[in-house]
């Protein structure tokens, strides 16, 4: 395409787009706190956060994923294009189910983690928090592919808590309560196409809604109405960041370094390191970083990801972990959890420490009205997740 | 689990027939398989009229390997040379030519001064490829810590350079990098001495002398043995006699084979697989192909991780020369030149600027309109090449990009006119002698040798393609990725020329491997 042709779109003038359901989130956003989210406004809260996370919790809130970067991967070799992309065997992954899976650079670290869609025999979605498209380009070389960023094509919507499955049969969808957890099905909506999956990022029973664009505020209305006495509300980034700590999630940027943003060859780390090594499959043939993460299972990990239970009740942000004086590690993410009445925290750690039991001192840094105080606190290293309802996995999933 | 003693080496080019020769030696079971009817890939002697012969790709040897000719006793397998210690004559159309030996130069009109500085740019210039020339029979050292051999390797180039002196080390580390139109500025006046030796940095890249990387190439063609030569029956002779001692060591070599792609299980090289569906297992393959057409067409780009791909993909390797092949039915009469004189090295290229006016087509998918030559008339030396009293003309032309805007079948004629009326510029009757002309442009070269682009480098010669960054980091020790697989061509170190050492490298590579066993 000639640079006059390019400059005739004017599509760069825009700058942050307003998402298919900004009709209805920007009357409800009362604080009219947004964000930036890839190329979207989102909101960053609506009303309360804690009133946000609390509905997720306990009743169904809804957060607009549209922002979400989506690809589309078809052709004859898709599936082959996908199992040298990620290091899962996707062949396991039959069509109608979803995945979580990393990608790593040929030296074995995480570009981005992410969600695979097998929404038809061939055909995937690949979601993630970065965008990808040079680096799924490149890897289509050889392969007979077509690779598609419809990020704008798609429209969609988390739907997250104890009342979502409730809320979607009563909108209709007949039958959800049986889709099991990681399934995905088409449902026909006004006309259109609805993929539901049963999906999310809080750690609790959840579905994410994906639809045409044309038809988001339909969604919306209906999904809304249906949920109207099951306690549905809108939520923002806030409360979405505090329900995936608890749940156990990592974030790109966050929690590791997407390894093509970073500068600091030392600073990315690989799926091992990032307590993901059950994602990474050997038998499967050639995938990138499989040199790397022979060579690193061989002669050990540097880093370990863990989960931390912190004594007290301040969030132990930003802090440092010492086991006595020596500082083995950082913190990545941290919160008072509500849920599990308890303040936790994700953090990284430098290998061999950090199994299960370990005990360290963090320092947290607080203050009252503006002066500052420091503690040290235990932190106990935990294997599972700090919030883990039985309902997550349950199908049919529990009418609330 | 297939065995790691049988290697299949793809392509019988010199590379890999070295490659070949010294496995046997060392107890390997080798098969080479070569595409072409006759193995010597580049480096052949073939029929282009009838009755007369050339090297249809290579035509000088100047960097073929001392020891790699004692190893394998090449003399004793029929290698001759037909001219050695050849000059180079650069021509001018009044006659008054300038011509080149050793550190000499001499001709109408060469000042003193340019006589001074020729001793001196040939003493800095010997001495500056030397240090690349003390490169080439090493597997290139990776840049880490981690490895005492690597670190021992590394240290002995920098000491290398160092162990110049103050006053040359500094000059070798600014000219490296830097462009020749530059360096021949700063050291002669005479435009046709320029011209001549610019020809040096250019000659089979795509560069023109204000390029940078240029005296890199210069002093890649100047890290041989320091002369150049005609062997007695042309580039195929050599490669014959390469393959004669590599069947002695016990190599089968097989040509009219060519393979369609590597059999891989599970990132491990499992043998070939022939255009006629023949399977040969062999847990080492060695590849003498270009780096694109090994990774891309013979194994496919989804066995290498996609860091690689995008590495290998990015390989600069698009050709620049083409190659002239006429077929004269008497001895061509340049002016001023007797006929000692014409069967040396004869170069057409008056000026640097017309040099680099030359390449200025090229940038834009163009070739040149007033091209630049590397004329031998190996025949004048060998007479099995033409009948008696006839005689062949080789010349390397640029600049005749591959990938010509108006596209080849519909340029080449006039082109091929365009290059006769430059040499007859200088031989003024040669168009009347001329029996047969055969243009061989890169998309031709491309076609007989195989090699994607038609880069007879297999890729050009450059420092960011250069020792442990040759072809890509990762596969500079000859192997990487994939287990088994093994790269011997030019496109690997020590590069281009008809030279050896990246066969032999490769061997040592292969030798090298650990058992599976031991893995």
């Amino acid at each position: 395409m000639r640079l006059s042709e390019l400059t005739a779109q004017g599509h760069f003038n825009t700058r942050v787009y307003p998402s298919p359901f900004h009709a209805r989130t920007e009357p409800l956003n009362k604080l009219k706190a947004w964000g930036r989210w890839g190329d979207y406004l989102s909101a960053t809260a609506f009303n309360c956060p804690s009133l946000e996370y609390t509905a997720c919790r306990n009743t169904c809130g809804v957060f607009d994923l549209t922002a979400m970067v989506k690809h589309r991967i078809t052709g004859p070799d898709s599936l082959a294009y996908m199992n040298r992309l990620v290091t899962r065997d996707v062949s396991k992954l039959k069509p109608g189910r979803v995945g979580y899976a990393v990608w790593c650079t040929d030296e074995g670290q995480v570009i981005d983690d992410g969600t695979i869609f097998h929404l038809r025999e061939g055909d995937y979605r690949l979601c993630s928090q970065e965008r990808q498209i040079d680096w799924l380009l490149t890897n289509a070389i050889g392969f007979d592919v077509s690779i598609v960023e419809d990020t704008h094509d798609v429209a969609a919507l988390a739907l997250q808590g104890p009342t979502s499955c409730a809320t979607l049969k009563a909108m209709g969808l007949t039958g959800i309560e049986n889709m099991k957890p990681f399934g995905l099905e088409h449902y026909l909506f006004e006309g259109t196409e609805l993929m539901v999956s049963r999906t999310g990022f809080t750690g609790d029973l959840g579905y994410e809604l994906w639809i045409d664009p044309d038809y988001a505020i339909a969604l919306w209305d209906r999904l809304f109405e249906a949920g109207k006495l099951l306690g549905i509300q809108p939520i923002g980034e806030e409360a979405l960041g505090l329900l995936r700590i608890e749940a156990g999630f990592i974030q790109a940027g966050v929690d590791f370094m997407p390894a093509n943003e970073t500068v600091r060859t030392t600073h990315t780390r690989s799926p091992f390191e990032l307590g993901l090594g059950w994602l990474v499959n050997f038998d499967k043939g050639v995938f990138n970083g499989r040199q790397a993460l022979l060579a690193e299972k061989e002669k050990g990990s540097r880093y370990l990801s863990v989960r931390l239970d912190i004594e007290g009740n301040k969030p132990a942000n930003d802090s440092y972990v010492y086991k006595g004086k020596k500082v083995i590690g950082t913190i990545t993410s941290a919160m008072w959890s509500p849920s599990a009445k308890a303040s936790i925290a994700l953090a990284t750690l430098e290998a061999p420490h950090g199994k299960p039991g370990d005990k360290f001192t963090v320092d947290i840094y607080y203050q009252r009205e503006l002066k500052w105080s420091r503690v040290m606190a235990t932190a106990t290293v935990v294997k599972d997740a700090f919030y883990d309802p039985p309902r997550k996995r349950q199908t049919p999933a529990p009418d609330w | 689990m297939t065995d790691k003693n049988k290697v299949v080496i793809i392509g019988g080019g010199h590379n890999g027939l070295v490659c070949a020769a010294y496995l046997a030696k060392a107890g390997k079971q080798v098969t080479v398989l070569e595409a072409a009817e006759q193995v010597g890939g580049a480096a052949i002697t073939r029929e282009f009229a009838a009755g007369f012969k050339v090297s249809a790709g290579a035509h000088l040897l100047y960097l073929l390997d001392k020891d790699i000719g004692k190893d394998l006793a090449l003399e004793s397998h029929g290698l001759q040379m037909a001219k050695t210690a050849m000059s180079t004559i650069a021509l001018a159309e009044n006659g008054q030519h300038l011509t080149f030996s050793g550190n000499q130069v001499s001709g109408e009109g060469v000042s003193s001064e340019d006589k001074a500085a020729m001793v001196e740019y040939h003493r800095f210039m010997t001495r500056f490829a030397g240090i690349i020339g003390k490169l080439h029979n090493q597997i290139p050292a990776r840049i880490r810590l981690d490895d005492r051999g690597d670190l021992i390797s590394l240290a002995k180039t920098a000491w290398s350079i160092r162990s110049m002196g103050k006053t040359d080390m500094r000059e070798f580390l600014r000219m490296a990098g830097i462009n020749i139109y530059d360096i021949l500025k700063e050291n002669f006046e005479n435009p046709l001495i320029r011209g001549a030796l610019s020809l040096d940095g250019v000659l089979g890249s795509f560069l023109g002398p204000r390029s940078n990387n240029s005296v890199y190439c210069a002093l890649h063609r100047w890290s041989g043995s320091g002369e150049m030569a005609i062997a007695k029956g042309g580039m195929g002779a050599v490669t014959q006699a390469i393959a004669n001692a590599a069947r002695k060591q016990g190599a089968d070599i097989r040509s009219s084979a060519p393979v369609s792609r590597i059999l891989m299980d599970n990132g491990q090289v499992q043998g070939v697989e022939l255009e006629n569906g023949e399977q040969l297992m062999a847990g080492t393959v060695v590849s003498n192909a270009d780096p694109k057409t090994t990774f891309f067409k013979l194994l496919g780009a989804r066995h290498l991780e996609a860091g690689m791909v995008r590495k290998i993909q990015h390989i600069r390797m698009r050709g620049n020369a083409s190659k002239l092949h006429l077929a004269l039915n008497g001895r061509p009469e340049f002016t001023g030149l007797d006929e000692t004189q014409t069967g040396e090295r004869l170069v057409i290229a008056p000026t640097i600027e017309y040099v680099e006016r030359a390449f200025n087509n090229a940038k834009y998918g163009e070739h040149s309109t007033g091209p630049i030559a590397e004329i031998t008339i190996p025949s004048l030396h060998d007479d099995s090449l033409a009948p008696a009293g006839q005689h062949v003309l080789s010349a390397v032309i640029q600049y005749t990009p591959y990938e010509l805007k108006q596209g080849w079948p519909d340029a080449k004629q006039a082109f091929t006119d365009r290059v006769i009326d430059l040499i007859a510029q200088y031989a003024p009757g040669i168009r009347e002698q001329i029996v047969h002309a055969e243009l061989l442009t890169p998309v031709d070269i491309e076609r007989e040798f195989r090699i994607q682009g038609g880069h007879w480098h297999h890729g050009e010669l450059a420092l960011d393609q250069f020792l442990m960054m040759r072809p890509v980091p990762g596969i500079a020790q000859y192997q990487g990725q994939v287990d088994g697989l093994y790269l011997c061509g030019a496109g690997s170190h020590p590069g281009g020329g008809v030279m050896g050492s990246a066969g032999r490298n490769a061997a040592n590579a292969v030798l090298a491997s650990k058992p599976v066993d031991d893995q």
